[in-house]
């Protein structure tokens, strides 16, 4: 059923549920003080889930920006989505940028203790230094930001006017957008996650990471759209498109899958120390973490959506969506935490899941603003019509 | 004896138009032969989804099995050597050449399915109904039983003339 000018309301129930996740999280963060949680610990935990979820509005946002130069129909019906999961980018770059400033860029990068650099890491100071680190830090949120206001005025632009000049300019930030996350996704990544291991280094990493988001990206958009039609929205979204969605999330849970293997099998064949110390720590500290990882994030999805049924319906594809979305929670803890906490003092308790789960809230809050805000349907959308016309063959 | 009508349309839309009216008259249709894939002919004709599928899955399972398999036997059992100090029974080694013969199993098989299935192949017979089924013609390939006699064929012609198509003819 197409109802054109439905515009999402945050109901009171829900609104209350957003701000208890936010409150168990504030509560959580509170309580990890008072218990002695380390500080690294704490810090690791907040640096996890800013990038966790800055990656996953990145994400949103790719997605709605590589569809739209890609001039995909099928995917306009859904845009609002992506669109708002792109309004958390600035949250978290504030967020990251307070837990940078006040103590977590020592806590957490070994590179930043400038009077105890070994011979490697001062070989690597041009680059891994504070003042340039926040430089390139304001780069990457100074682009993302006002890539991500653009995209989102024109859309909304064209929606109100149906002016096609609008969806011109829509289509250029898009292209920039795309363009740029190539590059600033894998540098980022570098910079945040990869110098927390500052001695070891992967060529493969940024790619890594990235496709590692992709999927998550895909499961949330996924289980954000199965959780609105649910509310009654988004009527106008058949089973074509949930089948093209449960692509993605099988297509890009093997796509990662094939960089993990490929990073960890070269690692493990050429057996150089420098390289091998990252994967020992892992195996040694963290085996649990490092096979579940691996069965979370692509033995479920791979047999469960591999039939064309379990991807057209909500029964099977949610739950793989929320274990996707955990799985590469998981996936981003084996990056950070045996390197910036180490095996002995983390582990999974009151900070890891009460501060995420205040982050689902805190993401939730902002996604539902941002969708309230403009109707569900870009119904001036040039592509709109063919959206809905949505069919396949098979 | 395999006996046919055959006739054909110029436009895919009166060809999906046609093939509603003939399946409302209770045709029995064998096949529509198009120049480019049309979008709703699979419908019209109440097509089964296709096997291809399954046939590859279980292709790619005996191939990854074999293939690992055989590894993990040459490399404990039959001729074990020392490559690297890595342990005999290596698993991430393993895992290109599995992933090499899942592929190459699954479409090897479902090439082989599909020629099977569809009676095609190197020394299959190919027919030709009209040629210009590559060109623009869209052609109904219409059943005729066995035991149908004169009227029946007339019958099954009127009809096909009603639905609008052209240069119908019956083929054995």
């Amino acid at each position: 059923m197409v109802m054109e000018n439905q515009k999402f309301i945050l109901t009171k129930k829900l609104s209350t549920l957003i701000y208890g996740m936010i409150g168990i999280g504030v509560l959580s963060l509170a309580v990890s003080f008072l218990i002695g949680t380390g500080a690294e610990r704490i810090a690791a935990n907040l640096l996890l889930n800013t990038y966790y979820f800055l990656a996953l509005g990145l994400i949103g946002l790719f997605l709605v920006t590589v569809h739209t130069i890609a001039e995909s129909g099928w995917h306009t019906s859904i845009q609002r989505i992506g669109e708002s999961m792109g309004s958390f980018i600035p949250v978290a770059g504030i967020l990251m940028l307070l837990l940078f400033v006040f103590g977590g860029l020592h806590l957490l990068y070994e590179w930043t203790h400038e009077d105890h650099l070994d011979e490697i890491l001062l070989k690597k100071v041009a680059y891994l230094n504070a003042p340039f680190f926040y430089i390139r830090f304001a780069v990457y949120f100074g682009v993302w930001v006002i890539l991500a206001h653009f995209i989102r005025k024109y859309s909304l632009l064209l929606d109100k006017s149906g002016d096609l000049k609008y969806y011109r300019k829509f289509r250029i930030f898009s292209a920039v957008f795309v363009v740029t996350l190539a590059v600033t996704s894998v540098t980022s990544s570098w910079d945040w996650l990869m110098s927390i291991d500052a001695h070891w280094f992967s060529t493969l990493y940024g790619w890594y990471v990235f496709s590692s988001m992709l999927a998550s990206g895909t499961a949330v958009l996924i289980i954000l759209l199965i959780a609105l039609k649910r509310m009654g929205y988004m009527g106008h979204v058949n089973n074509e498109h949930i089948h093209d969605l449960g692509k993605y999330l099988f297509g890009f849970s093997v796509f990662w899958a094939y960089l993990w293997f490929s990073q960890y099998m070269l690692i493990w064949y050429a057996n150089i120390p420098e390289e091998t110390v990252y994967f020992y720590e892992r195996h040694k500290n963290f085996s649990t973490i490092f096979y579940v990882n691996l069965i979370l994030n692509f033995v479920i999805p791979f047999f469960a959506l591999m039939t064309r049924n379990s991807k057209r319906g909500s029964l099977i594809l949610l739950p793989v969506s929320v274990i996707v979305f955990i799985g590469h929670w998981l996936d981003l803890y084996q990056l950070i935490m045996p390197g910036a906490v180490g095996g002995e003092a983390s582990g999974i308790g009151i900070p890891e899941v009460g501060i995420t789960i205040g982050f689902v809230g805190l993401f939730l809050f902002f996604v539902f603003r941002s969708l309230a805000k403009a109707p569900l349907i870009p119904k001036n959308h040039p592509f709109y019509k063919e959206s809905l016309e949505y069919h396949t063959q098979y | 004896m395999n006996r046919y009508i055959t006739a054909y349309y110029l436009d895919e839309e009166d060809l999906l138009k046609g093939l509603g009216q003939l399946k409302a008259k209770g045709l029995e249709i064998m096949d529509v032969l198009t120049p480019f894939p049309v979008h709703g002919v699979d419908k019209a004709l109440n097509m089964r989804r296709s096997r291809l599928t399954r046939v590859a899955f279980i292709a790619g399972v005996v191939g990854a099995t074999l293939g690992f398999g055989f590894q993990a036997w040459v490399f404990t059992v039959d001729y074990p050597i020392n490559i690297g100090g890595k342990p005999f029974f290596a698993v991430p080694s393993f895992m290109p050449v599995a992933f090499e013969l899942t592929v190459l199993f699954a479409a090897f098989a479902m090439v082989i399915a599909f020629f099977v299935s569809n009676k095609l192949g190197p020394a299959a017979k190919a027919v030709i109904h009209d040629e210009r089924i590559t060109d623009d013609r869209f052609l109904v390939v219409v059943k005729v039983g066995d035991g149908e006699g004169e009227e029946n064929i007339k019958e099954i012609e009127l009809a096909l003339a009603e639905a609008g198509a052209e240069g119908i003819t019956l083929k054995v």
